[in-house]
């Protein structure tokens, strides 16, 4: 059953990208995308990594993606973000660079496909490892998705922790600067 | 393992309940606040519609149903479509995690096991938090898929403000968690159960949720983004009929879930109104809560303690509609930014420090 | 059963898909939701291997690089609109020339 629910969320998960590198418009694209991150954040679930899930959908689905919408209402006022090859300014491409482009892609993505799905080196154990890593961790009761991830952020990986928040503040000035306009 | 059946379709049955439930719920609640502005402001409010006015809900919904459902001619008809089934769906998805009623009053049916909670996530508020985010979105996608200017400032406007006031949101929150130690909607209550009301642990947390909150739903004093003078309309000026109807069901659903959350958080849930004093004389709340009988008394007293203590709250939020002028934008988004986001941080560091305090000393 | 290969199957099709939508699109936002799909596979690959291995520092370096994809979109889009009030345009090869 957990195969089902995890195939339609895959499902899901692709018809979603597809939608969003097919669309005309970039706001079909946005919500292709909310589709698709939608589905992701479900297959976290499966996987047994709720907290990550929620994560997903509150940082890239809602906050992310608006921020994308945001961008695309600002520049997309005239709705002139289709995406053709008429009328536009400068050296006309080759005909059939998308064919190519997409060709280039598949074929990166059949190398990185060969490579990921090799047979593995050894045993990939079940469930119950799991189990065993998560309960011995806490001493006492099974730690959930949550507490675990928690416990590892500000025990082992403190100095990343620290340095992403950095990163975010860094992130945040350098997007206040560009966008700001003198009046 | 629970079977295919049990695991889909007793949360299915559970949710169409509680939807079900809510629609009639947002329904009189609407009717109560034009009973209770009125009654501030020293006037009666709807009373000719039935018996004091009691099927004036009944009649706004024929009203809306039945309106002409106008699409304005250069409109994106799927975005259209789309943006109040996202504002909506959002809203009642939220409701998933809400408990009504304490584990005790878990029935068992034809050997399935009905809890009072639809699902129990580990990860319950933190859920809520991110499914308000998305919430978002439809409101953008409404106002930009009008295609007319001031649908879409307004629905930029709402949007900036929402998204301004999540932060505070999730970082009032935290002092609780870090006492309660669990993000569990279930098990919050089941903490305030054995301790005390979080409320008395968290007086700034439970006033920054609560502010933030009616921020977050575009309520008044914060609604100039979409109230009947400003804008026009905001980002709902275009729709009428069943879609418009559907953004008011989605805001008003949303009330009722932060309404439910500050209970849940805050306020002791599905607990008796002891004030949090009830370990003292733990023979009063275990009556209140319907000790003495099965599950079904427990399944009655909780969801009456529950709803008694959510229609509170809610009670608040249509005093707060008659009672403050609107904030302006500028000064709205200066009360989320300057100072609602440093007051929390602060909050939380109090918190933090007053924890490592008591741990300290009870060691 | 759910198995590894499963998921990462999923994950090399999300990635092909994004990689495909950079090469392919020339708009700079839709460009960026591609580099998105991208990272979002590399996620579910962490996670992947969290669940089946089992380690749990992948969920770990996931909450790390979801952040590290907010901090970039944030950059990114202020760049992409600094772009669009200079040349008026977000189609990424209108903007080829150095000089105005």
């Amino acid at each position: 059953m957990e195969l089902l629910v995890f195939s339609i969320l895959a499902g899901l998960a692709l018809a979603g990208a597809i939608g969003v590198i097919l669309a005309r418009n970039p706001v079909y694209s946005a919500l292709g995308l909310l589709l698709g991150l939608s589905a992701v954040a479900g297959l976290f679930v499966v996987l047994w990594a709720e907290f990550i899930a929620v994560v997903q959908l509150m940082v890239y689905a809602g906050g992310v993606l608006v921020l994308f919408l945001f961008v695309i209402m600002l520049v997309d006022l005239e709705q002139r973000g289709l995406d053709t090859d008429a009328g536009r300014i400068g050296p006309q491409p080759s005909p059939g660079w998308r064919v190519a482009a997409a060709m280039l892609g598949i074929l990166f993505t059949v190398f990185v496909g060969a490579l990921l799905l090799q047979e593995p080196a050894r045993e990939v154990p079940g469930a119950g490892a799991l189990d065993a890593v998560l309960r011995g961790g806490g001493g006492g009761g099974a730690l959930g998705n949550l507490e675990h991830v928690g416990q590892l952020l500000y025990t082992s990986y403190l100095v990343p922790f620290e340095l992403a928040s950095v990163l975010l503040l860094v992130a945040m000035i350098g997007a206040v600067v560009l966008a700001h306009r003198e009046r | 393992m629970q079977t295919f059946l049990e695991a889909f379709l007793v949360p299915a049955i559970q949710a169409v309940v509680v939807v079900l439930l809510m629609l009639l719920a947002v329904a009189y609640i609407t009717l109560l606040e034009r009973k209770v502005i009125a009654f501030m402001q020293v006037r009666i409010g709807p009373n000719r519609v039935g018996p004091r006015g009691l099927l004036q809900p009944i009649a706004d919904v024929v009203k809306l149903l039945l309106k002409e459902d106008i699409v304005p001619a250069k409109a994106d008809r799927f975005v259209f479509w789309l943006a109040p089934i996202l504002v909506t769906m959002t809203a009642i998805a939220a409701l998933a995690v809400i408990p009504w009623a304490g584990t005790d009053a878990t029935l068992h049916v034809l050997g399935y096991e009905i809890r009072p909670v639809i699902t129990d996530v580990n990860v319950g508020i933190i859920y809520v938090l991110s499914i308000s985010s998305i919430g978002v979105f439809g409101i953008v996608l409404g106002g930009w898929a009008s295609h007319s200017k001031y649908p879409l400032l307004g629905g930029l406007r709402s949007a900036a403000q929402m998204i301004s006031y999540e932060v505070p949101l999730g970082l009032a929150i935290i002092g609780a968690l870090m006492i309660a130690e669990t993000a569990s909607t279930v098990k919050i209550v089941e903490w305030q159960a054995r301790h005390t009301w979080l409320f008395w642990l968290q007086p700034v947390g439970v006033l920054l949720f609560y502010i933030a909150g009616v921020a977050e739903n575009n309520r008044a004093p914060f609604d100039l983004p979409e109230a009947e003078s400003e804008l026009v309309a905001g980002f709902h000026t275009e729709y009428s009929g069943m879609k418009f109807a559907f953004f008011f069901l989605g805001e008003y659903i949303s009330m009722i879930v932060v309404s439910a959350l500050v209970v849940t958080i805050y306020f002791g849930g599905w607990l008796p109104i002891t004030f949090g004093l009830g370990y003292l004389v733990p023979a009063i709340p275990a009556a209140l809560s319907g000790a003495w009988g099965g599950p079904g008394v427990h399944l009655a007293f909780g969801v009456f303690w529950f709803a008694l203590k959510t229609f509170l709250v809610l009670y608040v939020y249509l005093w707060l509609r008659a009672t403050f002028p609107r904030y302006r934008y500028d000064q709205l988004m200066e009360v989320g930014w300057k100072f609602m986001i440093p007051v929390s941080l602060a909050w939380i560091l109090f918190t933090g420090v007053a924890l490592l305090a008591f741990d300290a000393l009870a060691a | 059963m759910l198995e590894l290969h499963h998921v990462l199957m999923v994950s090399v099709a999300m990635l092909g898909i994004g990689t495909i939508g950079m090469l392919v699109r020339r708009n700079a936002i839709v460009m960026f939701m591609s580099v998105e799909l991208v990272l979002n596979a590399g996620n579910l690959n962490f996670i992947a291997f969290s669940r089946f291995l089992p380690d749990p520092v992948g969920q770990v370096f996931s909450v790390f690089v979801i952040v590290i994809a907010a901090a970039e979109v944030a950059v990114g889009l202020a760049i992409v609109l600094a772009l669009y009030r200079n040349r008026d345009t977000v189609m990424v090869d209108e903007a080829a020339r150095m000089k105005w």
